[in-house]
């Protein structure tokens, strides 16, 4: 500071100044903080009164169903490669009527779990997505490891008309190759005619 | 029975001021454990939040609640520490402001002793307080204690002198250290706040020193000490020191009433007598909703500054208020 002199070598008047300049201040402060007496709190009162979530927020994890009311997870485990604690853990196997895929169990162990959101945007078909539930506490670790029956909802969550079967081309009973929304059929490379 | 009493009438007197004696006191530790939720609820409402609102009624049980909690902590003693003064030191913390209360009229009738040096003796039990914090600093034989130890004497001496000082000017004023006397004449000329405006400034600073609040808490400055003395306390004895610096709280509202703003007396007392207590408990109330406030904002000052502040401006304004109120008391003195 250009012109700043110590306290001690400031003549007494300039000391008299700043020692009503530093009252000054601090009756300041304190009336500042007097008048938060009528200023609106910043916390809400937590259990009574929710907070707002957005849609978005990345919270308690669900398995979702398809339109038609099947499992969209297709146990192809990218979810469970994506994840960055590994907190995942899922076995593949097929129905037997139509050779579907689908988990034969999943488990997510959510006290690893960092809500990072990998999962969901590794998923191709938009089976794993976060909610806002964030209220996950338990009194036992163990309770944190939730299985499939825990994930899987009943709804399609976010993307309600996604059918993974409907648009991949992945065959199964019923829907042979080239049948998927958008798919041309299968060229038949025996062939000679174009 | 009745015969008994009819013919011991001293007796009858002393027990019932014995028993007064002890309401009054019982009430100051409970007045005191009941502050610490009103600062918590204060300190919320000035920082936008909302403090203990959980147990009972506005959260009015936390303190219970907490009561419960430190009786069921262990009570632990550091081998390394010099027992009995380590012992005996926040009951001296406790002790002493209990004692001091002792001195505050509370009402024309209620009171513990009534003592015609009481401004004295409150400023000597005042200086005795330091020896709680520093016998516990001292005893607990580790370094951050003993730095709270040492920086209490420090503070020590720089608010004790010109907190006497500071008081003198009531005393010529009234004309005696009667705290009670000091009350009578404050109702019938108006409150000493007014004439002794510099006088109260310094008082009050030096009130907040002796009860180490924020912003004086240096010898238990958290941030840098961190408890100060009563780092290596726990349990029970950490209670005392801690409802005791409540009580300090409780008690230096009640003797700053008593002094600058005419203790029970207020509109109406003359013909309705109870409303001693009301207006004493009131005004007591707002010093204590003060004394929240300034810790809500005010920061610590370093160590010098505090000594600075002491020696420099406070010692200064209170000699200037002595001589002033000396001045003007014996020219009026002269002029009748
Ligand atoms: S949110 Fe992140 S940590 Fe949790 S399961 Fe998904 S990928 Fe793993
Ligand atoms: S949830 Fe999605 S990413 Fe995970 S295995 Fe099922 S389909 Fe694959």
């Amino acid at each position: 500071m250009p012109g700043y002199l110590p306290p001690e070598k400031r003549s007494p008047l300039q000391q008299l100044g700043d020692i009503l300049w530093g009252v000054y201040t601090q009756l300041r402060t304190i009336v500042m903080i007097f008048s938060h007496t009528f200023r609106k709190r910043d916390v809400i009162p937590y259990p009574e009164v929710k907070p707002y979530m957005p849609p978005r927020y990345r919270g308690r994890i669900v398995l979702t169903r398809d339109p038609d009311g099947d499992e969209r997870c297709v146990a192809c485990n990218l979810c469970a490669v994506a994840c960055p604690v590994g907190c995942i853990s899922l076995q593949k196997t097929e129905r037997p009527e139509d050779g579907r895929w689908y988990p034969e169990w999943f488990r997510i162990n959510f006290s690893r779990c960092i809500f990072c959101g990998l999962c969901e945007e590794a998923c191709p078909t938009t089976a794993i997505q976060l909610t806002p539930d964030y209220e996950l506490a338990e009194y036992k670790r163990q309770s944190l490891v939730y299985e499939k029956e825990d994930l899987l909802i009943s709804g399609t969550g976010k993307y309600p008309d996604y059918n993974f079967y409907r648009v991949a081309g992945m065959s199964i009973e019923g829907k042979p190759k080239g049948a998927a929304e958008k798919e041309s059929a299968p060229v038949d490379i025996k062939s000679l005619l174009p | 029975m009745l015969d008994w009493f009819n013919a011991h009438p001293h007796l009858v007197d002393s027990l019932i001021e014995s028993v007064k004696a002890i309401v009054v006191l019982l009430v100051t530790v409970v007045v005191a454990a009941w502050m610490i939720w009103l600062e918590r609820r204060l300190l919320g409402l000035w920082q936008d939040r909302y403090g203990p609102n959980r147990v009972g009624p506005f959260g009015l049980g936390q303190v219970i609640a907490d009561m419960i909690k430190i009786f069921f902590k262990e009570d632990w003693i550091p081998p390394f520490v010099d027992k009995l003064t380590f012992i005996v030191a926040p009951a001296i913390a406790m002790g002493l402001m209990l004692l001091m209360f002792a001195l505050v009229p509370v009402t024309p009738t209620w009171g513990v002793a009534h003592i015609n040096v009481g401004l004295l003796v409150f400023l000597a039990l005042a200086g005795l307080e330091v020896y709680a914090v520093m016998l516990g600093g001292w005893a607990s034989n580790s370094k951050y204690s003993l730095l709270g130890g040492l920086r209490v004497t420090a503070q020590t001496v720089s608010y004790e002198v010109f907190m006497g000082i500071s008081l003198m000017g009531i005393v010529m004023l009234a004309g005696s250290f009667d705290l009670r006397h000091i009350v009578e004449y404050q109702a019938a000329n108006g409150w000493n706040i007014i004439p002794q405006f510099f006088g109260f400034c310094a008082f009050v600073t030096a009130a907040i020193a002796v009860v180490h609040r924020t912003p004086f808490d240096l010898p238990e400055a958290e941030s840098e000490l961190a408890a100060g003395f009563h780092t290596e306390y726990s349990g029970m004895k950490f209670g005392m020191f801690f409802v005791g610096e409540y009580v300090g709280i409780v008690l230096v509202s009640a003797i700053t009433t008593v002094l600058f703003f005419g203790g029970w007396s207020g509109p109406g007392v003359e013909s309705h007598a109870w409303l001693a207590f009301p207006w004493f408990a009131f005004k007591c109330l707002c010093f204590m909703s003060g004394f929240i406030l300034l810790r809500a904002s005010l920061p610590r000052p370093r160590y010098d500054q505090m000594m600075a502040a002491g020696w420099k401006v406070c010692l200064p304004l209170s000699l200037i208020n002595l001589l002033g109120t000396a001045a003007v008391v014996v020219a009026g003195a002269h002029g009748a």
